[in-house]
């Protein structure tokens, strides 16, 4: 199971290393992308090492010749495919505590931060997904997620996003984030999760 | 002499053997339904095996109040020498023994005691002796002989070695295509002849498995496909029953055993679908949506309705419905997480999970909603399974460490009482038909793996390796 679960990991790391940079710097045990909640405004767009646009046809060369339709950071984002979008997590997760489903100060900003980014793409449709950790029974923790899914979604809402773009579903603790059995595994798994479905 | 009374089965538990069709949506479930072409049920002729005494007299083995008799279950004797008879007369004898140890009626005397001991030359040439030396009460002696190409006959009888009389006899004929069948019905129509007791060795498994280490397609990586699968009840014969490539769990058998109802994110939100088995049909009687989740189906016993949890009013509550999806009834309205429903025996009342105090907590109401009562007062309990007759309990998870294990509450004295002791987490329990085991997922040797266990907390018997497995529904 373990060997299973980390061969997978690697696999998907194998896919995230040309997309994000920091990537690179913390593989020894192939690590899930568990960006930590940042208590700052969302990762400046404008200013994008970590993402890197792979997989598009290379940009019209050294832009000497301002001639070629140059996009826009924003567009650049807009133009890559939903599952390279949701690799980059730029809406970040909400992590939660211990058989909780309350938003913390860190987990409001984050929505927040959230918040602008669909602000800024209007046309993005997001699912929110409640995901528990392993301690809870399965039967329970299909509830416990919901209510996790549903208080991010509250905010979200309450900060103006339009219901008809957010929808909600929990998986329990189906899926956790980090197979491991600790403290810091547990953590990362009791979240809210950003899916963007449609853009 | 009249035969000894041979029984008939009754056993339609294979279903009618209609080829599945595979007409509904979702093509791939459908078509996967195919594989689940149940295996054909030896039965018994009829004819009954030549008794030995008049039908009058009465044999049952070690039915002495307070001594457990015990028996011998050594090779059936081959009568032809193709290698399915000669493999199914060891299987026969070896699965048999399996099945009556599992109930615990007998004691059963270890198979290599008595490898030393010939066969029987024939049915009824027994070497009474030898067995009595040994302190056998009773002794099986079978034969298995190929008859025209893909049939078997099975002819088996119990012996009091005391007395030399036959206490039960019985042919039976099949195909061979499972073997093990016939050591099933053989040690459930042993069971039901010499006390009375309805053997659960023909009943399955429904379960949660990552066995086939396949990943969900979607914009999220890495998150394994769960599916269900079914197994006899000691884990042999798994077959998939689900080809979602999706999330699937709580499975939960219709207690006809022809449908099996659970919960599938095929759709990308929680729907209760039943898979009906036997005629490659599948349904979402109560209709889910993104706006209209549904989890944690629960068939009545009676088999009339499916209790249910939804979130349809944007709150997670228990309902109930027809098993067409018609009568729906919300059966709570609290603002608390309710969930895991399960059925007391007369379909009557509804035990359930509830978080309104705070913590989840067993609470049991009726089936029209009215008398709501809170039965357990502990740190963190779910997943209430009722017993059946004529057992009075609730088997629930507990949490009683990092991990929860298995407790039962007995309804009529109210006491507790504690079948698993901190090994991994112990979860999910399911009672069997007859209430006197209980499956369960334990993480006690890492992965997620079945387990069933007496429910006095005795014979632990480990039932599935491959992958993961949880969520075990034991077939009625």
């Amino acid at each position: 199971m373990h060997d299973r679960r980390h061969a997978s990991w690697m696999a998907g790391a194998a896919l995230l290393v040309p997309v994000i940079f920091f990537q690179a710097a913390c593989s020894e045990n192939p690590p899930p992308v568990i960006p930590e909640p940042v208590v700052v405004a969302p990762t400046p767009i404008d200013d994008p090492p970590e993402i890197v646009p792979s997989a598009r046809p290379p940009a019209p060369a050294p832009p000497p010749p301002p001639a070629a339709p140059i996009l826009t950071p924003d567009e650049e984002i807009a133009a890559q495919s939903l599952a390279e979008i949701n690799r980059a997590l730029l809406l970040e997760p909400v992590f939660f505590g211990l058989d909780g489903a309350e938003l913390d100060e860190r987990g409001r900003r984050v929505v927040e931060a959230n918040a602008d980014v669909l602000a800024r793409f209007p046309t993005w449709n997001v699912t929110i997904e409640g995901h528990c950790d392993e301690r809870g029974t399965p039967e329970y923790n299909l509830g416990l997620g919901e209510l996790r899914a549903l208080a991010a979604q509250r905010y979200l809402l309450e900060l103006g996003l339009d219901p008809a773009r957010v929808r909600t579903v929990s998986y329990g603790k189906e899926f956790p984030f980090d197979p491991g059995n600790d403290e810091s595994a547990w953590a990362a798994n009791r979240r809210a999760h950003f899916v963007i479905t449609e853009k | 002499m009249a035969p000894i009374p041979c029984r008939p089965t009754g056993n339609d538990r294979g279903g009618s053997r209609s080829k599945p069709h595979p007409s509904w949506g979702w093509g791939g479930m459908a078509a996967a339904m195919a594989v689940l072409a149940a295996p054909l049920s030896p039965t018994s002729t009829g004819a009954a095996v030549e008794p030995q005494q008049r039908d009058e007299v009465r044999v049952v083995i070690g039915d002495s109040i307070g001594a457990q008799s015990s028996i011998a279950v050594p090779d059936c004797l081959p009568l032809t020498s193709d290698p399915t008879t000669l493999e199914a007369s060891r299987t026969i004898a070896r699965v048999l023994w399996d099945d009556l140890d599992f109930e615990r009626e007998f004691r059963m005397i270890p198979r290599d005691v008595y490898r030393t001991i010939p066969v029987a030359a024939s049915l009824i040439d027994i070497p009474f002796d030898r067995w009595r030396e040994l302190g056998a009460d009773g002794v099986v002696s079978c034969t298995v002989a190929a008859r025209g190409g893909r049939q078997l006959e099975i002819a088996a009888r119990l012996y009091s070695v005391q007395s030399g009389e036959s206490a039960f006899g019985k042919l039976y004929t099949g195909s061979t295509r499972d073997i093990r069948l016939y050591a099933h019905q053989l040690s459930d129509d042993i069971h039901r002849d010499q006390r009375g007791l309805e053997g659960v060795a023909r009943t399955r498994l429904a379960f949660v498995s990552d066995r086939d280490s396949e990943s969900v397609f979607g914009l999220v990586e890495n998150r394994p496909v769960k599916e269900i699968y079914i197994a006899d009840y000691d884990g042999a014969n798994p077959r998939r029953v689900t080809v979602s490539g999706s999330l699937n769990t709580n499975p939960a058998w219709s207690p006809d055993g022809r449908s099996i109802g659970y919960t599938s994110w095929l759709t990308g939100f929680p729907d209760v679908v039943v898979s009906y088995l036997f005629e490659g049909r599948m349904a979402t009687p109560v209709e889910g949506d993104s706006r209209r989740q549904n989890f944690l189906p629960a068939f009545s016993p009676d088999g009339r309705r499916l209790a249910f949890n939804s979130n349809r009013n944007n709150n997670n509550d228990i309902y109930v419905a027809n098993v067409d999806g018609t009568g729906l009834l919300r059966l709570t309205n609290h603002p608390a997480i309710d969930t895991s429903p399960t059925w007391s025996p007369n379909s009557q009342q509804i035990a359930f999970t509830s978080d309104r105090t705070g913590t989840p907590q067993i609470y049991v109401v009726g089936a029209d909603g009215t008398g709501l009562r809170r039965l357990t007062y502990e740190t963190y309990c779910d997943r209430p399974t009722w017993s059946p007759p004529p057992f009075n309990e609730i088997a629930y998870s507990s949490r009683t460490g990092p991990g929860h294990d298995i407790k039962v509450l007995d309804l009529a004295t109210n006491e507790e009482r504690q079948l698993t002791f901190g090994l991994g987490s112990n979860e999910s329990p399911s009672y069997a038909p007859n209430g006197r085991h209980i499956a369960f997922m334990s993480t006690r040797n890492e992965s997620k793996q079945i387990y069933v266990i007496g429910r006095d907390g005795r014979g632990l018997r480990r039932i599935t390796s491959a992958g993961n497995n949880e969520m075990p529904s034991w077939s009625r």
